[in-house]
């Protein structure tokens, strides 16, 4: 069993306090991902539930150990924590063939040559590296040599696999390819993996669940991805997960305004005299010529219009407030929303999540 | 169990750092220590009365003014000499420009004081081939010109030290950006213009550390000086403790003059490498890239082959004429007999390697001692970088710090602070033993194996040894598995850096040999003292044919390893 607890944990640099007081839990065999800008201390989270660096403050445990405790100074070093790291720089040893670089983990464990073979090739079969095990590091791509790592972390079947954004170095391609190979073997092998990076694409297509840290180092929302993506708990999370739009939006007697417009909204949403921000995805934005059936519209005008191939991206002004909108492309042609920089539109929204005016950590994506 | 486990790795930890501390402190701090101690320190209170004292006695004056002078005058000329052959072989149509580049680096290799032997053979004004050769057969009335001078001993210095210059500025002209230049020439610049505007104040940092490099060698160097000067009663620092300690065997005035001029030379040696830091701390530094460019030659046209003239012409007279003399005078019955069949042989070869006790002793004590310091100072070096490289322990500051002194102390001054150390002042004479050059040979040549294995320790990121210790291995097995086999190439230009010039060291040895310690430096040298000028030379001959096998082996051995 892995299931990681994080109770409590602390870790400073000097003046900078990267993580304070922080707890979290994964569960055993689940697929965790840390998402949060750079800086935000979730790689020194990784690299203290490794064992690479010591808790100020508070424990951790993998399964029934506690592998650090910063009380009373327990600290199991990485080699006696049973688990496979994957680097984001991949860490392959240049000295070694792919061979030699998967087979350390198991000589270390003084297994038999036969049984070292075996499952070296097992191992290196299973990323698909399967003819390349007498190659050194240098002729392989980056992607093969990711591979090697992860053969690598794996080879000693740990109950716990930690991967440091181990796609960032590589091409677009790739990542995509690699995010359903690591999705797919962590199923395979029934493991606990957790995964640290700043994509949030990769940490919707690969989790099971998510934690969500702001550049402080604070524990925003954690959650499936669904949850995550369609209930933001706060302004910076939302923002976090996609090109944000937000449009400020206060209530007057019983209506919502956006500028001078009347904002048709669910009773409730803005309440007299409150200044809320109404945020959506370019996606949940309904653009049309006219009002369909006469409903209540905002009015707005098209500022910019680019083509993106599978979707129009228009750039609209509200009031002085701009957002984004996009469009599937054939829809767009189908029914003659192929608007023109100039051109006037109506919007309507599906999807709003309603935020405070005063929270500060949002950033409109719009402009 | 689990608290075991740390305190059991933070203990490897700071052994590893004591032991650093340690051997940085006994080899290096202590001697220089000492040194301070002695001038600064005199019946139980500092004294800085005495220490001037000492400094206007005529004979130290001058000794300070000598080597400000000679270091001046070297600096200068190697700069000049240095950086116009960096152009030439970077930025011009120079014919053969490839081959000719290795040709300047060739000085490297040949030991500066066998090349003022060679010089005295030439230019000595009695019996100076050169000079005899014109006064002979044309009748001069005096020699040519007389290479027991300062302008000889600048003369001779600059030839074995602009390499220096030249490795730096050939670096900083090869990786600077065309394309600054190029924006340059776009925006209407002539070439002289931007020689002038772009080019020299781009590389200006390089010269200008690659001089004060050239400063620091030659404030603190014996051997030109040893061998040209002190006939015509020209001292420098290093030459004349060398003097004071000798003749004195000891004595108390001796020491304290000898260890005040010690101190100056640290001091300044210390000023040198801080103003070097500066200098290549600048901002504009950062301009010079990386990569490899090709960079934008200006064309010779009818000055090429003259160019090439003058360089192969440079090369002649001062690497193939002075090594060449070493060979003949080798191998003449007597000195000073012409360079004909019947006067050369190779008897003093086979006497000195088979027969001669003198030099069968200093060729097997230099060897050994140089596979001895070159194996202690490799293993020390790797160690010392590692802690001050990779590892996060308290304390390392203090050893950071101890790992700078080796750079900053000049051979002279570590021979005599040895003498202080190991005399059995403090318990341990290892006075007239090999085992104080030994300790004097490790202190000298840490500087070396810290740059060389740090460099390499840099390389090895650090995700590569967290990789290690994630797959299941202890500190000391990731140490072994790893890092040594990632750091080796480094180790060995370790090795090879220090063995190599300790097969013709000559500073350090000549203050602490004794009659049956004398390495192949010091019987060069003492052997030319005595007037035994034709050993003397074979046996240059022997050091300069095991310097170049080594030199050879190393670069077949280095691009090996570079691919």
């Amino acid at each position: 069993m892995a299931t990681i607890l994080v109770e409590s944990v602390s870790k400073r640099y000097g003046k900078h306090q990267v993580l304070d007081y922080f707890s979290l839990r994964i569960e055993h065999g689940e697929c965790f991902t840390l998402l949060g800008p750079s800086g935000c201390g979730k790689t020194v989270l990784l690299r203290l539930i490794a064992g690479f660096e010591t808790p100020d403050s508070g424990a951790i445990r993998i399964g029934e150990t506690v592998v650090a405790r910063a009380d009373n100074g327990t600290h199991l070093p990485p080699e006696r924590r049973g688990l496979g790291v994957v680097f984001q720089d991949y860490a392959v040893w240049p000295h070694l063939s792919v061979f030699d670089n998967v087979a350390y983990p198991l000589k270390l464990a003084g297994l038999p040559k036969q049984s070292v073979r075996d499952r070296v090739l097992e191992s290196v079969a299973l990323v698909n590296m399967t003819g390349l095990e007498n190659r050194l590091p240098s002729e392989l791509s980056g992607g093969q040599q990711q591979r090697v790592a992860l053969a690598r972390a794996l080879v000693a079947r740990p109950a716990l696999l930690l991967l440091d954004e181990p796609l960032s170095n590589l091409d677009a391609n790739l990542r995509e390819e690699m995010r359903f190979e690591i999705r797919e073997l962590q199923r395979k092998l029934d493991i606990t993996v957790l995964y640290v990076t700043h994509d949030q694409e990769i940490a919707l297509a690969l989790s099971d669940r998510l934690a969500i840290l702001d550049e402080n180092g604070i524990l925003r929302q954690t959650g499936t991805p669904p949850e995550i993506f369609e209930h933001p708990a706060d302004l910076f999370v939302f923002n976090f997960m996609g090109v944000a739009n937000l449009l400020p939006a206060r209530g007057e007697g019983k209506a919502c305004l956006v500028g001078r417009q009347i904002f048709p909204v669910e009773p409730g949403a803005c309440p007299d005299g409150a200044r809320r921000l109404a945020g959506f995805r370019p996606s949940d934005v309904l653009i049309d010529r006219e009002s369909p059936d006469g409903a209540p519209c905002l009015r707005g005008t098209v500022r910019r219009a680019s083509f993106l191939g599978p979707v129009m991206d228009y750039l609209i002004d509200v009031d002085g407030n701009t957002l984004r909108a996009s469009v599937d492309t054939h829809e767009a042609l189908d029914r003659d929303r192929m608007f023109r920089e100039g051109d006037p539109c109506v919007l309507r929204f599906r999807n709003l999540h309603w935020f405070d005016a005063s929270d500060t950590a949002g950033k409109g994506a719009g402009a | 169990m689990s608290a075991l486990a740390k305190k059991n790795d933070l203990d490897a930890a700071h052994f590893i750092l004591g032991l650093s501390i340690a051997i940085l402190v006994i080899v290096v701090a202590v001697p220089v220590l000492l040194i301070f101690l002695n001038a600064f320190w005199a019946e139980g209170k500092f004294n800085i009365v005495d220490v001037f004292a000492v400094l206007r006695e005529p004979d130290t004056y001058q000794a300070l003014l000598n080597s400000l002078i000679i270091a001046s005058g070297t600096t200068l000329g190697s700069t000049v000499v240095g950086t116009f052959f960096a152009w030439l072989v970077t930025r011009t149509d120079l014919p053969f420009k490839k081959f000719m580049r290795g040709m300047f680096l060739v000085p490297f290799m040949l030991p500066s004081f066998i090349g003022a032997l060679a010089w005295k053979m030439l230019l000595s004004p009695r019996a100076g081939y050169i000079n005899r050769l014109f006064m002979d057969v044309f009748g001069l009335e005096a020699p040519v010109f007389n290479i027991y001078s300062y302008l000889g001993i600048v003369a001779v210095e600059v030839m074995y030290l602009f390499p220096f210059v030249f490795i730096q500025v050939c670096g900083a002209l090869e990786r600077m950006d065309p394309t600054l230049e190029e924006a340059a020439r776009i925006s209407g610049a002539g070439l002289f213009t931007i020689t002038r505007r772009i080019t020299i104040p781009l590389v200006l940092p390089s010269i200008l550390s690659g001089a004060l490099l050239i400063m620091l060698y030659s404030m603190a160097h014996f051997g030109t000086v040893a061998v040209l000067g002190i006939e015509n009663g020209i001292y420098n620092i290093p030459t004349l403790i060398y003097e004071r300690i000798h003749q004195s065997a000891g004595s108390f005035a001796s020491i304290r003059t000898g260890t005040v001029l010690a101190s100056v030379l640290v001091i300044s040696a210390a000023f040198i490498i801080w103003l070097q830091g500066k200098v290549l701390g600048r901002g504009r530094y950062q301009i010079i890239a990386g990569k490899s460019f090709r960079p934008v030659e200006l064309k010779l046209r009818a000055l090429r082959w003259p160019m090439l003239g003058f360089c192969v012409l440079y090369i002649g007279v001062t690497i193939v004429l002075p090594t060449a003399v070493i060979f003949l005078v080798g191998g003449l019955k007597t000195y000073g007999l012409p360079f004909v069949s019947e006067n050369l042989s190779l008897a003093n070869y086979k006497f000195i390697l088979f027969e001669y006790q003198v030099t069968k002793d200093a060729i097997l004590n230099s060897v050994t001692l140089g596979l001895a310091a070159a194996f202690i100072t490799m293993f020390a070096g790797v160690m010392i970088s590692y802690v001050i490289v990779k590892m996060k322990v308290r304390g390392k500051g203090f050893l950071e710090f101890l790992g700078m002194l080796p750079f900053s102390v000049p051979g002279s001054v570590i021979a005599l602070g040895v003498i202080l150390a190991w005399s059995g002042k403090y318990g341990v004479n290892l006075y007239n033993t090999v085992w104080i050059i030994l300790v004097a040979y490790i202190a000298r040549y840490m500087a070396f194996s810290l740059k060389a294995n740090s460099a390499a320790l840099e390389q090895v990121h650090d995700s590569l040894m967290e990789a290690a210790r994630a797959c299941g291995a202890g500190m000391w097995q990731t140490l072994r598995d790893i890092v040594l086999p990632l750091v080796r190439p480094g180790m060995l230009a370790a090795f090879f850096l220090i063995f190599l010039p300790s097969l013709r060291e000559l500073t350090v040895s000549i203050m602490l040999y004794a009659p049956t310690t004398r390495t192949i430096g010091v019987a060069i040298y003492t052997l030319n003292e005595d007037g035994e000028t034709v050993f003397s030379a074979a046996l240059a001959g022997i050091a300069l044919l095991l310097i170049i096998t080594g030199q050879t082996i190393i670069n077949r051995v280095s691009a090996k390893y570079q691919g």
